[in-house]
């Protein structure tokens, strides 16, 4: 009588934590989106730095257009791609990039973002749901690259294509409304001097894997190990 | 008898006066909130680059003190000290009206507020932040229960293992608050391990001061003496808890100054960041906790005063604290090309600016405000004075 009662209480635990455990582990492998390294398709861009000419905007005006950012300056205003000028403090050495969201394989913002809001595309693109996000702005505590904003106030004359939500995060979407019909992000296509490629980075026949394999790219702020999606090459 | 009828009667009218007061500034923070909902968070100093402000330093302060006040009933129900015991429903009160407080301030801080319940139901496994809903609705739940077996006497057997389970809980709770900050690698202010355990020694300190607070005014309302042994005992371990998170923030920048790669963020939030550094000296390290200690474990001292002003004192440092902790660290340039110098239209490389506005320290202050209410109804209605037999040290 005591065995069978033991039995019973064994499988009901057993039962029990099986149904507890198991979301979690489905949240766990949705979170860390276990099937990406297979996808065929991880979209990327590599940056040419040597053809980011001093004054030129044009990428950072054709993001405004595209996306209906005001291309206000104020802290305030929302900032998807800017230009850093960057000096070698050692040897006086300067040059420029854009930067951007990095779209991260490991996104940090991804991981933080308590309602899921933050997630990665099973092609590598990482965006906000507008539609879930509470704005508490953990995600850009978490962001290494200062690549997202908070929209501080009423939005007008929004663009269709690009939903935009006042009180909520928002960054740089690779353009993927573009890019889901077969278009290039604004931004690439935009750069005069054709430095910003875009491209399948786990095509090995893509112009930028095969770049990538013949140049010499790096990752921003490599050391933290997030497998960037946007590479830069001359930094 | 007609004068105690008259005092009574004044009693009274301060009573509701004061809470009319703490009604009007929930009021007036409400106000704050939905002018930020309709004109949105423009109208608050925070932007891009300090994304949490003002609401986030009343909110953490008040969550961190909630769980720390916790320590008065813990000492009483884990080990078994009896002049803590008889303090434990007041600290449970104390709790559950700051978390509330805290929790109201940080969900009505949101971009959307209104979606408040979606890290609970779209809950993402990976999120500290999410972590922390379970935390928080967990705490509140036990505590009440805790309460709950201390009122009534059939659940006084209960009383034991709630109070254990409160103890370990407000660990990981306080734990918890403290990884908000420990996760968030790329940023020099923050991303260290010793965050979490630093976060708890505060709470020690910041839920003791709370409670000296609170338990004098109550035992000056009710024309109630404190036995100036039991308060002299509360007022040396406050000196400990104080003395406890100083060498936690000591350590926290002594690591801090010892990667090279930190060094700057140190020197601009120690030495040359203007506001920061001064609120943490003057602020955080002279009135939070040189003057305390002074207070208490200078010879001399009268005990009553010298308890109220040290508890103050510690209270104000902790805002100080958050302030420079939380505002400065993100004030502090991210670092995207170590060893270079870079500059943009977005701040990069630059101190961010932040000046707090009108809203957001109404926010805050209505977070204090709840609690307030929260407290002084409860205290007034329920029977949460302390009842001391006469004192024998445990």
């Amino acid at each position: 009588m005591k065995d069978v009662q033991r039995r019973n209480f064994l499988k009901t635990s057993v039962g029990l934590a099986a149904v507890t455990i198991a979301p979690g582990m489905l949240l766990f492998k949705v979170a860390h989106g276990e099937s990406d390294d297979n996808s065929k398709v991880r979209w990327g861009m590599l940056i040419d730095t040597s053809g980011c000419t001093n004054g030129c905007r044009e990428c950072i005006d054709a993001c405004n257009k595209e996306n209906g950012l005001s291309g206000g300056l104020a802290p305030t205003d929302s900032q998807w791609i800017r230009k850093i000028e960057i000096k070698d403090v050692s040897t006086g050495h300067e040059f420029g990039l854009p930067m951007m969201c990095q779209h991260c394989a490991e996104p940090p913002c991804v991981d933080v973002c308590p309602t899921g809001a933050s997630f990665k595309r099973h092609d590598g693109i990482v965006l906000v749901d507008k539609h879930r996000c509470i704005g508490c702005r953990y995600c850009m505590m978490a962001c290494p690259y200062k690549a997202r904003s908070f929209v501080h106030e009423p939005l007008h004359n929004q663009n269709p294509d690009v939903p935009r939500g006042k009180g909520t995060v928002e960054s740089c979407t690779m353009c993927v409304h573009r890019v889901d019909e077969g278009k290039q992000p604004a931004c690439a296509e935009a750069c005069p001097n054709k430095s910003i490629l875009f491209g399948n980075l786990h095509d090995p026949n893509s112009e930028i894997a095969k770049k990538i394999r013949a140049v010499a790219s790096t990752q921003v702020r490599a050391d933290l190990n997030l497998n960037t999606g946007v590479r830069y090459q001359g930094i | 008898m007609s004068t105690s009828f008259a005092l009574q009667h004044k009693k009274n009218r301060l009573y509701y006066a004061l809470l009319a007061g703490a009604g009007l500034v929930v009021l007036l923070a409400l106000y704050a909130v939905d002018l930020m909902e309709e004109k949105g968070h423009i109208i608050t100093g925070m932007n891009n680059q300090i994304v949490w402000g003002m609401p986030h330093v009343f909110a953490i302060f008040l969550i961190v003190a909630a769980s720390g006040v916790l320590n008065v009933a813990s000492i009483g129900s884990v080990f078994g000290k009896a002049i803590y015991k008889a303090r434990a429903p007041l600290a449970g009160l104390l709790s559950i009206a700051m978390l509330s407080g805290g929790l109201a301030v940080l969900m009505l801080d949101l971009g959307r507020p209104e979606r408040f319940m979606l890290p609970a139901l779209d809950f993402n496994i990976t999120s500290v932040f999410a972590w922390n809903t379970i935390l928080y609705s967990g705490m509140f739940g036990l505590v009440i229960a805790y309460l709950w077996s201390m009122f009534e006497k059939r659940m006084n057997v209960y009383s034991k293992p709630l109070g254990v389970a409160v103890f370990a809980w407000r660990f990981i709770l306080t734990t918890g608050t403290g990884l908000i900050f420990a996760f968030l690698t790329a940023r020099q202010a923050f991303g260290s391990a010793i965050l979490p355990p630093m976060f708890v020694v505060m709470s020690f300190a910041w839920g003791m001061a709370v409670f000296h607070i609170v338990q004098m005014v109550i035992y000056a309302w009710n024309d109630k003496e404190l036995e100036p042994e039991i308060l002299e005992r509360k007022k040396r371990l406050l000196g400990l808890f104080i003395l406890g998170s100083l060498y936690m923030v000591a350590v926290y920048h002594m690591t801090n100054l010892y990667f090279a790669h930190r060094m700057s963020f140190e020197r601009f939030i120690l030495l040359d960041g203007g506001v920061y550094p001064a609120l943490f000296w003057w602020g955080y390290v002279l009135i939070g906790n040189v003057l305390p200690l002074a207070l208490i474990f200078m010879p001399g001292m009268k005990t009553k005063k010298s308890a109220m002003m040290a508890s103050l004192a510690v209270v104000l440092g902790g805002f100080a604290f958050l302030y420079v902790f939380i505002i400065g660290g993100q004030a502090f340039p991210l670092d995207l090309f170590p060893g270079y110098e870079v500059s943009s239209t977005f701040g990069d490389g630059k101190i961010g600016s932040y000046t707090p506005s009108i809203y957001e320290i109404l926010l805050g202050f209505g977070g204090l405000a709840i609690a307030f209410i929260i407290t002084t109804v409860s205290v007034h209605v329920l029977n949460f004075m302390p009842h001391d037999k006469s004192y024998i040290a445990d």
